[in-house]
């Protein structure tokens, strides 16, 4: 064992290390701080691990993203194309346009580096949304954290604009497609509509400005917005410190898990390498928004199967059902666009919603207290079935926005697609809602069961009276009936007899067992019955204690 | 907190324990994966580790060279070097595999070589204690009475009209520089009377260009006319046998057995182009609004609240005998996506 430095030496100390540490201790007085910081305990659980990937994605982003804008021109300035690209030689396109096809043929490695930033922006709003799912199914947006949710609500939401923002800069037809149907939504608000159409994109759609203006958007404006709320969002959690499930160690008032340092930090950081390094594969794997084959944005042409990216194909599909109510001569001739309810009132809806959602739990449950214990999704039905009920809506609409796809695919008519999704966007949630509730339930009972009965070993056993029975395994103390006296404590039931941990890895090695030396062996022996011996469970009922009756 | 002198004495790991209780920290279980050193499965778990972050080192190298070596440059099949199809593929694998050779050297480290370790923290969260809030609160109070806001109320009324201006000059200056007033530019096209009817290479268009059935997106032979986002314009040529029922007011506007609608959507403003010529349906692929071009391209399904205006259309003889289309008047409706003074 290292023994710890000496007084003596942090006096006058004489290694690299301690003379800078001493250097800056001097200077800053941070010793107990950063200790304090090491030393915080993390808990450990898989579901944690959403978050992370949505941080570890937008760094990827903002480096990939650094890296393109060296290339990237955003203007819609008109120029011949003159790259390598054959195909599109000669063509008329913007700048904007242009350079990304410079990206794409004629930069080392920039091909990779825009499939990179790509895969990782819809990872990044994919691990923000299941994030928000772990966030909303366990309870954890509850008092005291609040505050963290309205944060990540508006993260979701800065990360679909930024998204979206990104995607239109390549002026290419099926962006710039994108681009001109936003163009109409922003058109559709009443009383204002043309002129906030004409302030953001300068002039009649398509204009000469809005690519440049999207640009700045996308790379100092947003981007900065997502780092400071993502600053706040990690500071909330490090003061509030993070929830977790009920369990040994960890309570309302502590919470159990590994240290930072070095533990977690090597966890953590391997993680983020291993984001880094899936989305670097499927960036040079896997082709995605290939925009040469779509060529430049030009308003006479669309082809068919245009589908936006995923995160904006729930709204896409609320525009395709919803019906052609358009209203006429309101207040003697102006008019609302049917376009206006599915892409403006729907996602403020949504949004609105989700934001109040914390403060219409509490005020229907009356609970007002602080939580830092996570609850099962089964143990609050209602909740969870409230879950379902928006995730079925939302998947109706992404379905239905690639419904022409899906109508090819099956051919099946196309209007049967359209008249389906109005029908499942009604009937669907209720039904889920329903569905969730009873499964719930059926959970619930389930864990009840077995805390009372015990786990099934499959072990069948023949009575003198020739009554064959099941034996049980209590999970604990049972009553003169044998039935267990566990309460339930919304922490997971072991329903398996192989999950009550009493059997460890038999045999070490992969191919072939590893045979130690034996004096190794021997000292290994009695390290591990010395630790048995330190950390001897309470006694435990053996199987067949309680039979069932 | 340990004196100097005790701590003096203790190991790194004694001295943890002791900074880690200070920290509210807890470690109620701390064991060696190993406890006894030198035994192969250690041995063997070093050398995984090691070799995740040598694969590592060895597909980063592989990562440069490649990047470096191969020829990248696109070409068309069978007229040069077709490696660009592997190059972006390769650098993919070697830089995902580089990386992730040292994330999983990473985790395996932590979960195989680290000691296994519980720590238990106190949470210690909530408000803070009675007396720490009146302090503060009467901080507070105390630096609001210095400044005397509550009573001055002069002074408060000036401040915050202070705070109103500045507050509204950004907004001010931010939407005077950026606000364009829409005029009648959502009203009117290029298309005017007389306008001659164009490919979207500049040629004239004539009765004899397309065939029954046939359709053709079409312009006005004007300078912009072909890039403006408002003007492009279906010409159809309809089947024989095929007559369009007009709309009110719109009789007279195609030229024998041929009509003109404006090509974007009155939805959302995606061009309306796929057409089924045996049904006379224009379907839009956006949002699948669907036209029926026999009935003067009334919507029949879909979010479409609007027919498709309808071009008026005559032809024009030139010097040389040949016959061209022509506008014979601006469209009389709005193009595109409805707005709230559309009229």
């Amino acid at each position: 064992m290292t023994a710890t430095p000496t007084a003596a030496q942090f006096e006058k100390p004489r290694t690299v290390l301690g003379k800078s540490g001493k250097a800056l201790e001097d200077r800053l007085g941070i010793a107990g701080g950063i200790r304090k910081q090491l030393n915080k305990v993390f808990p450990d659980h898989w579901s944690f691990m959403m978050g992370e990937i949505a941080l570890y994605s937008f760094i990827v982003l903002l480096l990939t993203g650094t890296y393109l804008s060296f290339f990237f021109d955003a203007s819609m300035g008109e120029v011949k194309y003159e790259g390598s690209y054959t195909p599109l030689r000669g063509v008329e396109m913007s700048r904007a346009y242009a350079s990304t096809l410079h990206i794409s043929f004629d930069v080392r490695g920039g091909l990779i580096m825009r499939q990179i930033h790509h895969w990782a922006a819809l990872l990044f709003i994919a691990a923000m949304t299941i994030h928000m799912f772990r966030i909303f199914f366990t309870g954890a947006f509850r008092k005291p954290r609040e505050l963290n949710w309205f944060i990540g609500i508006t993260l979701l939401t800065l990360g679909v604009v930024e998204g979206f923002a990104g995607y239109s800069l390549p002026d290419d037809l099926l962006s710039g497609t994108g681009l001109r149907i936003a163009d109409a939504i922003m058109l559709s608000i009443p009383v204002i509509g043309s002129w906030v159409s004409f302030l953001v994109v300068g002039a009649e759609f398509p204009g000469t400005e809005i690519v440049g203006r999207l640009y700045i958007l996308h790379v100092l404006l947003i981007p900065a917005l997502i780092l400071g709320l993502i600053g706040a969002h990690l500071a909330l959690v490090v003061k509030q410190k993070h929830t977790t499930f009920p369990g040994p160690g960890n309570t309302e008032t502590t919470v159990k898990g590994e240290r930072i340092y070095p533990i977690y930090a090597a966890k953590a950081g391997g993680f983020f390498f291993l984001v880094f390094g899936v989305l670097a594969g499927i960036g040079g794997l896997a082709q995605i928004n290939p925009i040469w084959l779509y060529g430049p944005y030009n308003a006479a042409q669309v082809s068919s199967g245009s589908q936006p990216d995923w995160y904006m194909a729930f709204l896409d599909g609320s525009t395709r059902l919803m019906p052609s109510w358009e209203t006429h001569h309101l207040f003697g001739h102006y008019t609302i666009a049917a376009l206006f309810w599915p892409t403006i009132v729907l996602p403020t809806v949504l949004i609105a919603l989700a934001l109040a959602y914390p403060f219409i739990e509490a005020r229907l449950t009356h609970d007002h207290a602080p939580h830092n214990l996570l609850q099962r999704p089964r143990d609050v039905p209602v909740r969870t079935s409230l879950g379902a009920m928006a995730i079925t809506f939302v998947m109706v609409l992404f379905i239905s926005g690639g419904n022409d796809v899906v109508a090819k695919a099956f051919d099946i008519s196309l209007n049967a697609m359209t008249w389906w999704g109005r029908i499942a966007m009604l009937f669907g949630p209720p039904i889920a809602y329903l569905i969730t509730y009873r499964i719930c339930l059926g959970l619930q009972r389930h864990d009840r069961e077995v805390l009372e009965h015990g786990i099934e070993t499959g072990i069948i056993k023949r009575l003198p009276s020739g009554e064959f029975i099941e034996i049980h395994q209590p999970l604990g103390p049972v009553d003169s009936h044998g039935h267990g006296l566990l309460e339930y404590a919304g922490a997971p039931v072991p329903k398996r007899m192989n999950k009550l941990g009493s059997v460890g890895r038999a045999v070490k090695g992969f191919f072939r067992p590893v045979v130690e030396k034996a004096e190794i062996q021997e000292a290994i022996e009695a390290a591990e019955a010395e630790h048995a011996e330190r950390t001897q469970p309470a006694e435990r009922p053996s199987v067949g204690a309680g039979i069932d009756d | 907190m340990p004196t100097t002198d005790e701590l003096d004495g203790m190991t790194a790991e004694e001295a943890m324990f002791a900074g880690a209780n200070q920290d509210g920290v807890q470690i109620v279980h701390r064991r060696d994966r190993f406890p006894i050193p030198g035994s192969k499965v250690e041995k063997r778990a070093e050398f995984a580790v090691s070799l995740a972050f040598a694969i590592s080192f060895l597909a980063a190298i592989g990562f440069i060279i490649v990047f470096i070596a191969v020829p990248f440059e696109f070409h068309m099949p069978g007229k040069g070097s077709q490696t660009f199809a592997i190059y972006t593929p390769l650098l993919g694998a070697l830089l995902g595999i580089s990386l992730l050779a040292v994330g999983v050297g990473a985790v395996l480290w932590a979960k195989w070589l680290m000691p296994e370790e519980e720590a238990v923290q106190d949470r210690h969260d909530g408000a803070s204690p009675v007396e720490e809030q009146m302090l503060t609160s009467a901080t507070l109070i105390s630096g609001l009475e210095d400044t005397g806001l509550a009573r001055r109320s002069l002074l408060k009324s000036s401040l915050g009209l202070a705070g109103l201006g500045l507050g509204i000059v950004p907004l001010v200056a931010l939407v005077g520089g950026l606000i364009k007033k829409p005029g009648r530019q959502l009203q009117t096209t290029l298309w005017t009377t007389g306008v001659p009817v164009v490919f979207s290479n500049g040629a004239r268009v004539g009765p004899g260009d397309l065939q029954a059935g046939g359709i053709a997106t079409v312009f006005p032979g004007v300078p912009g006319g072909t890039t403006a986002a408002d003007s492009p314009t279906l010409l159809i040529r309809l089947r024989p046998g095929q007559v369009v029922r007009p709309r009110r007011g719109q009789a007279g506007f195609g030229w024998g057995d041929y009509v003109a609608f404006s090509k974007i959507c009155t939805h959302a403003g995606c061009p309306a182009s796929l057409y089924e010529q045996q049904t006379g349906r224009l379907l839009c692929p956006c949002h699948q609004s669907q036209f029926l071009v026999t009935e003067d391209a009334r919507p029949v399904f879909g979010p479409a609240t609007r027919a498709l205006p309808k071009l008026p259309i005559t032809v024009q003889k030139t010097d040389d005998g040949s016959t061209y289309f022509i506008a014979a008047g601006p469209y009389r409706e709005s193009i595109g996506p409805a707005y709230w003074e559309r009229r």
